[in-house]
């Protein structure tokens, strides 16, 4: 089996090690991974934005890189579903658009889901975690178990978050068109996030915004994408 | 009333600054009806009736012109006597006649949002009429000058030192009155207003069709109060919000209440059959004013015309982290949150509610929550499409996404860029972006290395 890699460009600049970890799993459980090099970014700012016109050029390019693959696999729930659900919308009567959709995945929905893979090992024994769903993983993807049911197989206990599913008012560009709102929404859900030692979620955006929120309110936490944890999982 | 969606951004801004109360206020009764929502919806087959309650709104908005005449004719059969009314100068004319023929001094009002929308206590006001909002929560807001907050709970931002304060200072109450003495003191104002007013006005939540039908839901018993005793009672209705059949009711009625407070029915349903008949208690009068303010021109729009089938139960507000934060002021018009962002530009043009459809993550929560399944988040981006067509995008946003866009859509441009954010200078258009990002969070760390050139390492 073939997986074509979307790193996707936040998880490309700030998470390179998710990206690495994601390689090493798949291939670990048999998978042969490619990564398309021409690949960048699949437009969801702007589409999120209302900026149709380069959101379109942007997906364009993207079907395009990706439309020869057997799988497309993105360590980030939020992109997943851009290319899942909303290049259709986008491209109405695309047929390579429906086509790519069908062929996308967030990756633990593919190891759960596609691979049937629910064990990856022990490594996390024992590691208290707090895991944050990521609003476009949870309600346009339903990336609900999975992650957990990884991550709890490999030994590690999940924390109970009371916030655990409300947005961490990250909503990218809202970041920074409605600062003051969005940083509000941070210190919401962190002030209910537990002792855990490490903070978890399929996307990158959302945890860029929590650690940024935590440390300057002067709180420490690893704080580390879904697909560095599952590589630990499997590697110990 | 008067829009100010304008002022989104400042106003929410301003009152997490000045105003933390109400942040903590909002969040601890919007969570509270959250919670009473999901477990209502546990409780039976959510998907599957709010599917048949989206159908139901479908089907009558898709025959909306037959669904009217009918309720015309229904409800002139009961002696009710029906007016339509474009906009609000038609429902104040309508309102000042009825005032003027009865010579009305007092009238009591029901909590109803569209009377909020068509102005109607600053109308009767102006005629002279003394008004008594008789909802508490809407009561309470009427007292302090206050537009509401929230659809279901108009004064969902106070806090109860702040209601202390506010009955100290016009009855006289002490300043650690409880609840139930607060409530005591409100009761003996409005009863009084109940026994003397001669006009009863209320909004609608349903107007049945097949029978001329009004429902009203509560939990206070005060909209019964408000439509009975009174001789004349006033009802004013969106066109949107009727139904088909009286079967429709025993739908439409539980998922109400479920999806807006948790509640497997509201404590009082009235179901209003026209004036009292001889030998019957009851108003003398009963008028319905039918109004579209809008709702037409929405309904042939077709990217646009679903949140018509909007309940007004409040549960997006509940669900939404967003409107959690401030309440329903910021945004500057009398819908609120999640189904405001939608509505407001919708009913006052795009121009004028610009920033509201930006005032969401798109985090879904409220599609999740909505009875009648409207997609909040699918119309939200359709707004945002539409005002970045009108051009009325900020400079720099238009600048900041295009310079994005050219960026990403070359690799030895991602290439360079990628380099640019490990020590090089960036380009203009993303300056203010990334101060305002690290203003709140702190500067950027970027990974040592980006992956794409972690993967030439990877490689076999
Ligand atoms: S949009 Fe849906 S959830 Fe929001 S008020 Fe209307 S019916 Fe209720």
């Amino acid at each position: 089996m073939r997986v074509a890699l979307f790193i996707t460009c936040l998880a490309d600049q700030f998470y390179a090690e998710a990206g690495v970890a994601t390689v090493r799993l798949l291939r670990a459980l048999g998978v042969e991974v490619d990564f398309p090099q021409e690949q960048t970014c699949c437009g969801q700012p702007a589409f999120n934005a209302g900026h149709w016109k380069e959101a379109r050029s942007l997906a364009r390019r993207t079907l395009g890189i990706f439309q020869d693959a057997e799988y497309v696999v993105l360590p980030s729930g939020s992109c997943a579903s851009m290319v899942k659900n909303h290049y259709p919308e986008l491209l109405p009567g695309d047929g390579e658009a429906l086509g790519l959709s069908e062929k996308v995945y967030e990756l633990s929905q593919f190891l759960v889901r596609v691979l049937g893979v629910s064990q990856l090992g022990k490594g996390l024994s024992g590691k208290r975690i707090a895991y944050h769903h990521g609003c476009h993983a949870l309600r346009e993807l339903g990336v609900r178990e999975e992650p957990l049911l990884l991550l709890e197989n490999a030994g590690a206990e999940i924390l109970p978050w009371e916030a655990a599913e409300e947005c961490c008012g990250f909503g990218g560009l809202f970041s920074v068109k409605l600062p003051e709102v969005s940083l509000a929404m941070a210190d919401r859900k962190l002030s209910t996030l537990p002792e855990a030692e490490v903070l978890t979620s399929t996307d990158a955006g959302c945890l860029l915004h929590l650690s940024g929120r935590m440390g300057k309110g002067g709180r420490n936490m690893r704080v580390v994408p879904l697909a560095t944890l599952l590589w630990e999982a499997y590697a110990g | 009333m008067q829009a100010k969606a304008k002022l989104y951004p400042k106003e929410a801004a301003r009152l997490l600054r000045e105003k933390p109360g109400v942040r903590e206020a909002v969040t601890g009764a919007t969570l509270h009806f959250e919670e009473g929502r999901k477990k209502a919806y546990g409780e039976m087959d959510a998907e599957a009736l709010r599917e048949r309650a989206k159908r139901v709104k479908d089907h009558l908005l898709t025959h909306l012109d037959q669904y009217l005449e009918l309720a015309e004719k229904r409800l002139r059969e009961k002696g009710v006597q029906v007016h339509w009314a474009e906009g609000p100068e038609e429902a104040h004319r309508t309102l000042r006649e009825i005032v003027a023929r009865h010579g009305v001094k007092r009238a009591v009002k029901a909590k109803s949002m569209l009377t909020e929308e068509l102005g109607v206590n600053p109308l009767l006001e102006s005629l002279g009429v003394e008004v008594f909002e008789t909802d508490l929560g809407e009561y309470l807001i009427q007292l302090l000058g206050e537009p509401p907050s929230h659809i279901v709970g108009p004064a969902i931002h106070l806090s109860l030192p702040e209601i202390q304060r506010l009955f100290h200072g016009r009855f006289g109450t002490p300043l650690d009155a409880s609840p139930e003495a607060l409530a005591a003191v409100a009761r003996k104002v409005l009863r009084e207003a109940f026994l003397t007013a001669e006009l009863g006005i209320s909004g609608a939540n349903f107007l049945v069709a097949e029978t001329g039908t009004l429902a009203l839901m509560e939990n206070e018993g005060n909209i019964r109060l408000s439509t009975s005793l009174p001789k004349v009672h006033v009802a004013f209705v969106g066109i949107e919000k009727l139904l088909p059949r009286l079967a429709d009711l025993a739908l439409f009625l539980p998922l109400t209440a479920r999806a807006a407070t948790g509640q497997r029915l509201s404590t009082y349903v009235s179901l209003i059959q026209g004036p009292a008949k001889e030998g019957e208690e009851g108003p003398e009068e009963v008028h319905v004013v039918l109004v579209d303010h809008g709702r037409t021109t929405l309904l042939h729009d077709l990217e646009a015309w679903e949140v018509l089938r909007c309940l007004r139960c409040g549960a997006c507000l509940n669900a939404c982290p967003v409107y959690r934060q401030t309440g329903g002021h910021p945004y500057g018009y009398v819908y609120s949150g999640p189904i405001g962002a939608v509505l407001d530009p919708g009913l006052l043009g795009l121009e004028e509610a610009y920033p509201l459809p930006y005032a969401s993550t798109l985090c879904g929560a409220c599609y999740e929550a909505c009875p009648v399944k409207i997609p909040i988040p699918k119309l939200l981006l359709t707004w945002r499409k539409r005002a970045v067509e009108r051009g009325l995008a900020p400079t720099w946003e238009r600048g900041a996404i295009q310079a994005f866009a050219k960026v990403m859509e070359s690799p030895t441009l991602y290439r360079l860029f990628s380099k640019a954010l490990r020590g090089l200078p960036l380009p203009q258009d993303l300056l203010p972006l990334l101060r305002a990002w690290t203003e709140g969070r702190g500067p950027l760390k970027p990974s040592p290395k980006p992956f794409h050139l972690l993967w030439q390492e990877l490689k076999e």
